[in-house]
């Protein structure tokens, strides 16, 4: 597709794609959590979600300490069971993503970093810019930048698809997830529009939330997302991931997202290079029903490291 | 390949919960009796052609006996009782409805064929839904608008369909009894085990012995129910030939009627609509309960503009429906109630062809036994063919165009049905100016297939008249 040449050329595609009716969406999102997915289709799916997992630290507190620990565990999520596949990335933030890429070298898990002032995006341009090659300089393979819902909001759609293929520019090889922050849209038309501008712009992941508003990730967003990047596919042949994020906790959670990726996306979708779940506890729970799948017995909490 | 990254487990309910018992008499004045003819009939699982059990056909002489139990019942103890006490009575039914509503699902699958997802996600909530609600009347009857003080019709022979067997009971027996009549029930003869079922409920409920009596059987049965002397009231659901034979029998009698009937409803979406959620509603509108569904959105009337773009998105989604065994619970598409039926939608789907509509079937795998169609899309349909304006009751679409507002009105009140009907558009004002034109007792508004005990449902022309639910339903069980 080609570049806006003007805001109001933006604007008249972006509101030119087709409405969502809030009901039916949830409605539909809603019946397809209702899917009863058991045995081996369980044990395959709990092995994919690991894979998919980013797995997230974003905190004020976070120590090159806390991220080495999560990053063992990211390559090694069950010490005792080696057959547990690892998971996808360590997401952090910028000046610690050089601890994680010494910690991560050669295992095959990504170095994901948050970028462009996360979480509120609040932030010059220019500082922006450096905070994203900053962090791709240190190691991140990939960067999770956020969109200026102020101006998304204001109606400035321009400068959000400017700003985006900026970053994207600054990322280099490096893969571009972008950050609608759904909880502050409000909207599911506003999701879908966001989703089309992110992928217009040159995202390679479109992402519901920082995990730091409230709502994040929901099953309804989540799908709105899906149903976005399948028709970008449809138009384009490039084919955009998706990656829920913030306050999916347990393995039924993750298990209705795959299920949401399988029939709405499709199951071309069903690979960490194109669905990925930010979390950070959702990893032990995961952990704790595949020991169940395989021994039949829970082992308590304190049988999995905490990070 | 890709169904190898994630094809789901088989994910059944057990059957042995519906508790089936091999054979079941008549449930008249509060007790079981055998017929007087020693006559039974079995009732299938339609998704294997198993028999579930036996079942009595009532005669002339049982249905008398059912009548004059009901009669005495209303005249004895349900006529002359308090409304508030009545409601006692009806809100024990429904906390007894939800207490076994999952060994009624399955009793309902296995004896209709309809997906468990259904019979437990929307059959069960709303049949427990309808006798909450009218509970809620049968003290309050005064205010609904009827006069200060409006009095029951006494005995009302009900006659139900085989497609929601359970809720179109509740649909006939709540209001009934809120209002303070007795009946006389004859579920479907091909799905009669939930209402059977239901007869034990009664008694677990302490209900007074005559108040609800349920006698089985098929057209004869029916045909002596709706010609009893004894019978104050009528009330069918069913096909329209049926409804016709019915009004004539009950034409020149003191008889109240009310008669829900077939439809051919127009699913309107329009080139604003929201896109993925209008599919979603033509998913529903036409394979919800395999089609078969009298307000089902039959006929898919869809803006020019718009046309291919919606029906590739159609047949996609078609393509993801899970159709099979009807206890699985990822499911989506049942089997077909009967053989009969089964016959009657190919015979229409055949004429669809060789009219000259193109057919696409979703590609899937139907089980050998048992009696199944696959979900059935039918493009380059006229207004005059077959498949346009006869109700199929199966999951068959047939797709027609328009091109301005105007069109779409004169389209789809083009039938000797008037149903439902179901708009979709993001234009608010557009909804409205539609809703006033179309003749349809429901019209839905970016949704379609939505039942709640507060909405009165009921049809135009062909479709029947009388209106049940909400507070215009009571109206056909009260003396006004």
């Amino acid at each position: 597709m080609d570049a806006p040449g003007s805001n109001a050329e933006l604007r008249a595609f972006l509101h030119g794609l087709p409405g969502v009716d809030q009901v039916g969406a949830e409605e539909r999102a809603a019946r397809l959590a209702a899917r009863s997915i058991k045995t081996t289709a369980k044990a395959r799916a709990i092995d994919l979600a690991i894979s998919m997992v980013d797995l997230t630290t974003l905190e004020g507190a976070d120590t090159p300490g806390k991220v080495r620990a999560l990053c063992a565990k990211a390559v090694r999520p069950d010490p005792a069971d080696p057959s547990v596949p690892k998971v996808a990335a360590v997401c952090v933030y910028p000046d610690l993503a050089g601890v994680a890429a010494g910690a991560l070298a050669g295992s095959g898990v990504a170095v994901a970093s948050v970028a462009t002032a996360f979480p509120s995006g609040r932030a010059p341009l220019e500082a922006k810019l450096a905070d994203t090659r900053a962090a791709v300089a240190a190691g991140a393979t990939e960067i999770d930048m956020v969109i200026d819902r102020g101006a998304f909001l204001a109606g400035d759609y321009l400068a959000v698809f400017e700003e985006i293929a900026e970053v994207k520019r600054a990322c280099g090889e490096a893969h571009l997830k972008v950050i609608l922050e759904t909880g502050e849209l409000a909207t599911y038309d506003n999701v879908r529009r966001a989703s089309w501008l992110a992928m217009r712009a040159g995202a390679d992941f479109i992402k519901t939330s920082t995990g730091k508003v409230s709502p994040a990730a929901t099953p309804a967003v989540t799908l709105v997302m899906l149903e976005a990047v399948r028709d970008f596919h449809a138009a384009t042949g490039r084919r955009v991931g998706v990656k829920p994020a913030g306050g999916i906790r347990t393995t039924k959670d993750a298990i209705r997202y795959l299920v949401l990726v399988n029939e709405v996306a499709g199951p071309d979708w069903l690979t960490p290079r194109h669905f990925r779940i930010g979390a950070s506890s959702l990893l032990n729970d995961l952990l704790m029903q595949r020991q169940k799948l395989t021994t039949g017995a829970y082992a308590g909490p304190d049988y999995f490291s905490l990070d | 390949m890709s169904d190898q990254i994630f094809s789901y487990a088989p994910a059944p309910e057990s059957a042995s919960i519906a508790r089936i018992r091999p054979s079941y008499g008549l449930f008249i004045d509060g007790e079981w009796t055998d017929g007087a003819a020693e006559r039974t009939f079995k009732t299938v699982n339609p998704a294997t052609e198993e028999v579930l059990a036996e079942v009595t056909e009532a005669t002339e002489e049982d249905v008398d006996r059912a009548v004059r139990a009901a009669r005495d019942a209303y005249e004895r103890v349900w006529g002359p009782m308090p409304g508030r006490e009545r409601a006692k009575y009806l809100f024990r039914i429904a906390r007894l409805l939800q207490e076994r509503s999952r060994e009624l699902a399955v009793l309902e699958t296995l004896d209709n064929g309809k997906p468990i997802r259904e019979s437990r996600d929307v059959d069960l909530p709303l049949v427990a839904a309808h006798f909450f609600y009218h509970a809620g009347w049968a003290d309050k009857l005064p205010y609904a608008g009827f006069g200060p003080d409006p009095r029951p019709l006494g005995v009302a022979a009900q006659v139900i369909p085989w497609n929601f067997p359970l809720l179109m009971l509740a649909w006939k027996i709540a209001p009934a009894l809120a209002c303070g009549n007795t009946v006389v029930l004859k579920p479907a003869e091909t799905t009669p085990l939930t209402a059977l079922t239901f007869a034990e409920i009664c008694r677990q409920a302490e209900l007074p012995p005559g108040v609800v009596n349920i006698v089985t059987g098929a057209a004869r049965t029916g045909q002596a129910l709706v010609r009893h002397p004894g019978v104050d009231k009528v009330a069918f659901t069913g096909s329209t030939e049926v409804g016709r034979q019915i009004a004539r029998a009950v034409a020149g009698t003191r008889k109240r009627l009310t008669l829900e009937l077939g439809g051919k409803a127009a699913n309107v979406i329009f080139e604003d609509a929201p896109l993925d959620q209008a599919v979603e509603g033509a998913i529903n509108g036409i394979f919800f309960n395999q089609g078969q569904v009298c307000c089902a959105g039959s006929r898919l009337l869809v803006q020019e503009s718009i046309a291919g773009e919606l029906l590739e998105r159609l047949k996609a989604r078609m393509a993801t429906l899970r159709v099979g065994d009807p206890l699985d619970k990822n499911t989506d598409v049942g089997a077909i109630n009967s053989a009969g039926q089964l016959e009657k939608i190919r015979t229409l789907a055949q004429a669809g062809e060789q009219e000259g509509a193109t057919r696409w079937s979703a590609p899937c795998e139907l089980p050998e036994r048992g009696y199944w169609f696959a979900p059935t899309v039918f493009t380059g349909v006229a207004a005059s063919h077959r498949i346009a304006r006869e109700e199929i009751f199966g999951p068959v679409l047939s797709v027609l165009t328009f091109r301005t507002p105007a069109e779409a009105v004169e389209k789809a009140n083009n039938t000797p049905y008037g149903l439902s009907a179901g708009i979709w558009t993001e234009k608010g004002s557009r909804v409205l100016w539609m809703a006033q034109r179309l003749r349809a007792g429901v019209v839905w508004a970016n949704t379609f297939n939505k039942f709640d005990p507060a909405a009165p449902f009921g049809g135009y022309k062909e479709s029947g008249f009388g209106r049940e639910g909400g507070r215009h339903g009571l109206e056909a069980y009260l003396d006004v």
